[in-house]
């Protein structure tokens, strides 16, 4: 910003004269701006041709089925029958589920790096965590249907031990389940919660722990009743933008929910979500109908996900202000 | 006076800090070790070399994916690359406030949105009118994801160039644009490559877009009009296949891939923090 409005006078208003024109125009500034700016407005065009594509080709089922799309449970594309609330159902319970538990792994983590490790040893643990980031999707879905599966399988007896008699526990367990497409959406957003809070809470101000310290505060009541209030928006903001993520993630949650079109109240119980009956469903969707019904899931959770993104994206911002990664 | 309940509270809380960071980066050297033992150790050249074997058959490669994927990643990169890096040459230095923020929101929006949704996209685009799937498909879709990452990375490496290197080259006559094309984006260029390489390491393991524009292919797949195999998708069949052959190919090629991606993703932010930048 600051480097535009200090030369700013050097690109001054046209003069009107075509003299002058020409000469900005060999100077190639104004072909710059053209170039320039209209591959800024693509991004804008592309995003809106996006949601034109989507609002479009799903006309079909909205005009049938209007509003109960979304709140009837019946799949059935032979009768031609589709209704959402079973794989909303499946999103949004696994992302809680994936939530409750990253939360405290991903801000404790987060307070660790920002707040007790020395410089060198929170850079390289930082370096760790975002590669773990960048793991693609379909690897969590290998390692989550050969490994984490058989491990829930062998644990799942000494769970519903004790757990078995709340109807989130009980019923029989397959290993595929939305429990276990909670557990590797967990490993798979905590990077996002770890390395946008560590940068919000180092941004908080020395003086707010040293006034705390010198108040008698132990470190770890500093941290918790200081240093975390003070950046709180902004991990909220983290854990906005990783329920953003886990809501649209398809393959690894794809590979282990279990693709069952039901809606159970036991964890342990297949289900299914948006992004993985569009994954599986939609490359051999027949008619018209049952292919503007999966792209009107699409546009469901488009929809979601810009909420929460932008939610997301204000309270980031209003931490940092410094932008957004 | 510090009570010893106080005490103990603060050491083990700070010690579950500690435990928090240890799990997950505990994952990751999970991840690594467990892809090398089941994938690294079972790598052959034929895996690099030869065509899927026809069903039913043992052995057999995954070459037809890996230029599959080389040829999707080509075609989002000339996609994504040169529209989100102009772009993020108007933010940082033409660009107003309201209008500049209005699409750097809209650029991280862009960012959030599903890559599934992204692949219903293109098949809108491309596969619908056309009639079948194609590399085509499957290349736009990686590159409309490439677009805000592109955007926002060149913006970023653009802006950290020193404010007197602009003055110093209009202070010598240089016009705006030369100022931005001699002066300002060679200064940022070790930056802006490391950020398209990091973006090319991300889409590069993008499975979900492909199943239904790219789709898939046990051939080779000449030219950009049909389907095409691709790596991650590879993964993907032959892990949920019920044959024991091709599950131990997914963990082959689920290593060759996250080792690509994790090796351009080390390189680039190693050049990064040399070079002082923080490293995203």
């Amino acid at each position: 910003m600051a480097a535009s409005t200090t030369i700013a006078p050097l690109n001054a208003r046209p003069s009107g004269r075509a003299s002058a024109f020409l000469q900005r125009l060999r100077s190639g500034d104004d072909i710059a701006y053209v170039v320039t700016l209209t591959c800024a407005l693509s991004i804008l065009a592309v995003t809106a041709l996006l949601v034109f594509e989507l609002y479009r080709n799903s006309a079909l089922p909205r005009h049938q089925f209007g509003w109960s799309f979304l709140v009837t449970s019946t799949w059935d594309p032979v009768a031609e029958q589709f209704g959402a609330l079973p794989f909303i159902y499946g999103t949004v319970v696994t992302s809680a589920l994936a939530l409750l538990m990253a939360i405290p792994l991903g801000v404790g983590a987060a307070i660790f790096l920002a707040e007790l490790a020395p410089a060198k040893l929170s850079n390289g643990l930082t370096f760790l965590i975002e590669l773990l980031a960048a793991v693609p999707s379909v690897i969590f879905g290998l390692l989550g249907i050969f490994v984490l599966v058989p491990a829930l399988i062998a644990v799942a007896p000494a769970i519903q031990a004790v757990l078995g008699w709340t109807p989130l526990f009980s019923g029989p367990f397959y290993g595929v389940s939305m429990f276990s497409a909670g557990v590797v959406l967990t490993v798979m957003i905590i990077p996002f919660i770890i390395s946008i809070s560590r940068e919000v809470i180092l941004a908080v101000p020395t003086e707010q722990r040293e006034g705390a310290l010198a108040l008698g505060a132990t470190k770890w009541e500093t941290t918790w009743d200081v240093v975390i209030p003070f950046a709180r928006k902004g991990i909220m903001g983290s854990i906005f933008l990783a329920l953003a993520r886990s809501l649209g993630e398809t393959m690894a949650v794809t590979m282990v929910i279990g693709n069952e079109p039901a809606i159970h109240a036991s964890l342990l119980a297949p289900g299914y979500s948006i992004a993985a009956i569009i994954a599986n469903e939609f490359a051999e969707a027949p008619g018209e109908l049952y292919r503007g019904a999966l792209i009107e899931l699409g546009l469901v959770l488009f929809g979601l996900t810009i909420v929460i993104n932008g939610l997301a994206r204000v309270l980031v911002l209003s931490t940092t202000k410094k932008g957004t990664s | 006076m510090l009570s010893l309940r106080r005490k103990a509270v603060n050491a083990v809380m700070l010690s579950l800090t500690a435990v928090c960071t240890f799990l997950a980066v505990g994952t990751l050297l999970f991840i690594l070790g467990y892809l090398f033992l089941h994938g690294g150790t079972s790598l052959t050249t034929d895996f690099f070399t030869k065509l899927p074997a026809p069903v039913g058959e043992a052995g057999g490669g995954m070459a037809n994916a890996l230029l599959g994927s080389a040829k999707l990643l080509l075609l989002a990169t000339s996609i994504g690359v040169p529209i989100g890096f102009l772009g993020g040459v108007y933010l940082a230095e033409f660009g107003g406030s309201s209008f500049s923020f209005f699409v750097r929101y809209t650029t991280d929006l862009l960012n959030g949105v599903p890559s599934i949704v992204i692949g219903i996209f293109a098949y809108t685009l491309i596969v619908l009118p056309q009639g079948h799937f194609s590399t085509l498909a499957g290349g736009l879709a990686l590159g409309v994801m490439m677009i805000p990452i592109a955007i926002r990375s060149s913006e970023d490496f653009l802006r950290a160039v020193p404010v007197s290197l602009r003055e110093g080259a209009m202070a010598l006559g240089a016009s705006k644009a030369k100022t931005i094309f001699t002066v300002v984006i060679p200064a940022a260029k070790a930056g802006l490559i490391t950020g398209i390489m990091l973006n090319v390491a991300r889409v590069a393991g993008e499975t979900a877009p492909l199943i239904f524009t790219a789709f898939g292919n046990r051939f080779w797949s000449p030219g950009w009009g049909q389907p095409t195999a691709s790596l991650p998708v590879m993964i993907y069949t032959y892990a949920i296949s019920p044959y024991k052959d091709w599950k131990q190919q997914a963990w082959s090629a689920g290593f060759v891939l996250l080792m690509l991606v994790l090796t351009i993703n080390v390189f680039a932010r190693v050049i990064l923090s040399k070079r002082g930048h923080a490293a995203r």
